[in-house]
């Protein structure tokens, strides 16, 4: 069952100057009840941006432009700003990167969960809010007793824990996590992987995992979509994308990846930078360091349509047979 | 590995007192005492690439620290090309060496600086640890300045020009004339190395150094110090907690937990037949950019412990899935898996050779 749908979504960052810079274009994407979705590219390729645009927490300078975002049978950029908050945090809910860090000091953690729970009316009574924070602590691995602790008892890997837990506060059908797991060590990162996916098990989450770190993907999305220039590049399943990628760029970002499968074998760093928002390429976004583009006057000129190039498999490169 | 050892790691041992308060001292409650180090012993040979691996709080940055005199030792000696470091940054310099030591003669500071010459350190953040308001030019050519080689103005550009095009910033007249902010974020670190570089160091020390930067980003930057040992024959160690990235270009890597080197051999052995049951975890966790390569993760649970309570015995048998009754009594010995790999732990000996 289709949980989201992303159709065509434009968005502009308009600056002091008036000038508007496109930071996301033409963007489309469905997410299924259920599973997991890796949202993966370089910094400013735009993968911030549409995580904000899902929950219509744009900063003042953001405008969306274009599209649709299908959820529930209502376009939730039609709707006002009261019907979004109740679907805010009610049904789409997020761990912003660096959350763990933003934990008020001087109030228990317990505390800082009830209040998310009496402030969307979750609860009746404080003894029930104080109950659910319990089991909410409970259900991502702290012990329920913890809660009258502050967060600086907390190791990082437990504030990130809370952190989640205060997510599901109102127990949300689609979980937006950004770089949920970088700035923690790599065992502190497993147990919050192992944790998503048991989440997303139980409860029957739809997960959007906004990263860099293909590992991460790899480790826990059931699809992925690669994104590039604030467009997207390829989207398919996990084991498409990392067995059998088409896109150059997609191509190019793993093999600049170290593998601790393989490890000593050699790795390729993709040559140049990823496009300035104020300077983006007329045609293809990958044209300028594409290795294939080479004479192809279609790459400089057109930007490169998504076409599904097999079941569930989408590129946008003119170079795809079969694109 | 028949060459004399450019560095010798002696039985390490770094402790920091951890501050009373005034009710402790009331109480009259001892000084605390956090063992960072507790009897790390390493050696590395020239133009070697060492991967230091570990978790927060296991002590890999200590090492740094002390390996350049930053710091001084409780206990132990780092060896530097046979000389006492710690001696050495604080102006007694001992003789090691059989040969008459000039640098025995020099003042404090000159002999800080000799060192400093020979061994530098690469940070963590390039967005940091450039000055904004120097152009790239007056950024690399300030270790000269401050080292007074003597050298004039030609000399200087030379070693300047030769520091940013070894580091893939060429030709450099494109560049030196900028100033960080209009760099991408892969050249301001290739400046931070080539800044470390122009006084020609035999060592250089690189903190987590790709730690803060894009994927492909990092690649460049990992490529370039592989590089560096073909252009420049230099030795390089690499503390980082990220066993992917330690595991694409160093030669050995050593693992630290709390304080001490667990597991040390060739790199690419240690990551296919980790030994240690921690080292085996870390493997095991690290994620593999493949879903058919998915492993089991042996997850283990809780953090590192606090280092001022040292646990009895193995100090991983808390966190050891497979610790049995005597790794709370007895600290393991290294046990050797061949004559470039070992590890410690006691039940290294009934691990399956497989």
């Amino acid at each position: 069952m289709i949980s989201l749908e992303v159709k065509n979504l434009s968005v502009q960052y308009i600056t002091d100057a008036g000038v508007a810079l496109q930071a996301v274009e033409g963007l489309s994407f469905s997410l299924e009840q259920g599973r997991s979705l890796g949202l993966v590219g370089e910094s400013g390729c735009g993968k911030t941006t549409v995580m904000l645009s899902l929950m219509r927490i744009l900063p003042e300078a953001g405008r969306i432009v274009e599209g649709q975002m299908l959820f529930d049978g209502r376009d939730l950029l039609q709707i006002s700003e009261s019907d979004i908050q109740a679907v805010r945090w009610k049904d789409i809910a997020m761990v912003f990167q660096g959350a763990m860090n933003a934990l008020n000091p001087v109030r228990t953690v317990e505390s800082q969960i009830v209040e998310a729970l009496q402030l969307h009316k979750i609860v009746n009574s404080t003894k029930d809010a104080r109950k659910r924070a319990g089991e909410l602590l409970e259900l991502v691995g702290i012990s329920a007793s913890r809660g009258k602790q502050y967060p600086h008892q907390f190791s990082g890997g437990m504030r990130q824990r809370a952190v989640i837990a205060m997510a599901l506060a109102c127990n949300p059908r689609i979980l937006i996590a950004d770089e949920p797991t970088t700035a923690l060590d790599v065992m502190i990162q497993a147990q919050i992987i192992e944790l998503l996916e048991k989440l997303q098990r139980d409860l029957n989450l739809s997960l959007v995992i906004v990263t860099h770190d293909l590992g991460v993907v790899a480790e826990m999305c059931d699809d992925v979509l690669v994104m590039y220039g604030g467009t997207v590049a390829e989207h398919a399943d996990s084991d498409t994308i990392f067995n059998d990628p088409q896109h150059p760029y997609t191509q190019r970002l793993l093999k600049a990846f170290p593998d601790i499968a393989e490890p000593g074998s050699e790795l390729a760093s993709i040559a140049g930078n990823p496009p300035r928002l104020d300077d983006l390429p007329p045609g293809c976004r990958f044209e300028p360091r594409c290795h294939l583009s080479g004479s192809n006057s279609l790459c400089k000129s057109e930007h490169p349509p998504l076409i599904e190039i097999a079941p569930g498999h989408l590129v946008a490169c003119h170079l795809v047979k079969g694109a | 590995m028949n060459s004399k050892p450019i560095l010798v790691v002696d039985d390490l041992y770094k402790q920091f007192p951890v501050n009373r308060t005034l009710v402790d001292r009331l109480k009259g409650k001892p000084t605390q005492v956090v063992h960072a180090l507790d009897g790390v012993s390493f050696e590395v040979e020239p133009s070697e690439i060492l991967a230091l691996v570990g978790e927060s709080g296991s002590g890999k940055t200590t090492v740094g620290m002390n390996l350049l005199g930053l710091q001084v030792p409780t206990r132990g000696r780092v060896l530097f090309d046979g000389r006492d470091v710690a001696a050495w940054s604080l102006g007694k310099l001992s003789r090691t060496d059989r040969a008459a030591d000039d640098l025995s003669q020099l003042s404090r500071r000159k002999q800080i600086l000799a060192l400093r010459r020979r061994a530098q350190m690469i940070f963590q953040d390039p967005y940091e640890s450039l000055n904004p308001r120097q152009t790239i030019y007056q950024i690399v050519v300030e270790p000269l300045e401050i080292h007074n080689l003597g050298l004039n103005a030609a000399e200087k550009e030379q070693r300047v020009r030769a520091a940013l095009e070894d580091c893939g910033l060429a030709p450099a007249e494109h560049f030196w004339d900028r100033y960080p902010d209009g760099l991408s974020g892969g050249q301001r670190q290739r400046v931070v190395v080539a800044g470390a570089l122009v006084l020609e160091p035999d060592l250089l020390i690189a903190d987590e150094p790709v730690s803060m930067l894009d994927v492909s980003i990092r690649a460049e930057i990992l490529t370039l110090l592989q590089s560096l040992r073909k252009t420049r024959d230099i030795t390089i160690i690499y503390t980082t907690h990220d066993l992917a990235t330690a595991g694409y270009f160093t030669d050995r890597m050593a693992v630290m937990y709390l304080g001490r080197v667990v597991e040390i051999g060739p790199t690419v052995e240690v990551l296919k037949n980790p030994r240690h049951p921690y080292t085996q975890a870390l493997v095991s966790v690290a994620p593999v950019p493949n879903p058919r390569k998915r492993r089991k993760r042996m997850i283990l649970q809780g953090e590192v412990p606090n280092p001022i309570d040292l646990p009895s015995g193995c100090r991983f048998h808390p966190r050891c899935p497979v610790a049995v009754e005597a790794c709370k009594q007895i600290d393991p010995p290294y046990i050797n898996i061949n004559a470039a790999h070992k590890a410690a732990c006691l039940l290294l000996e009934n691990v399956d050779e497989s």
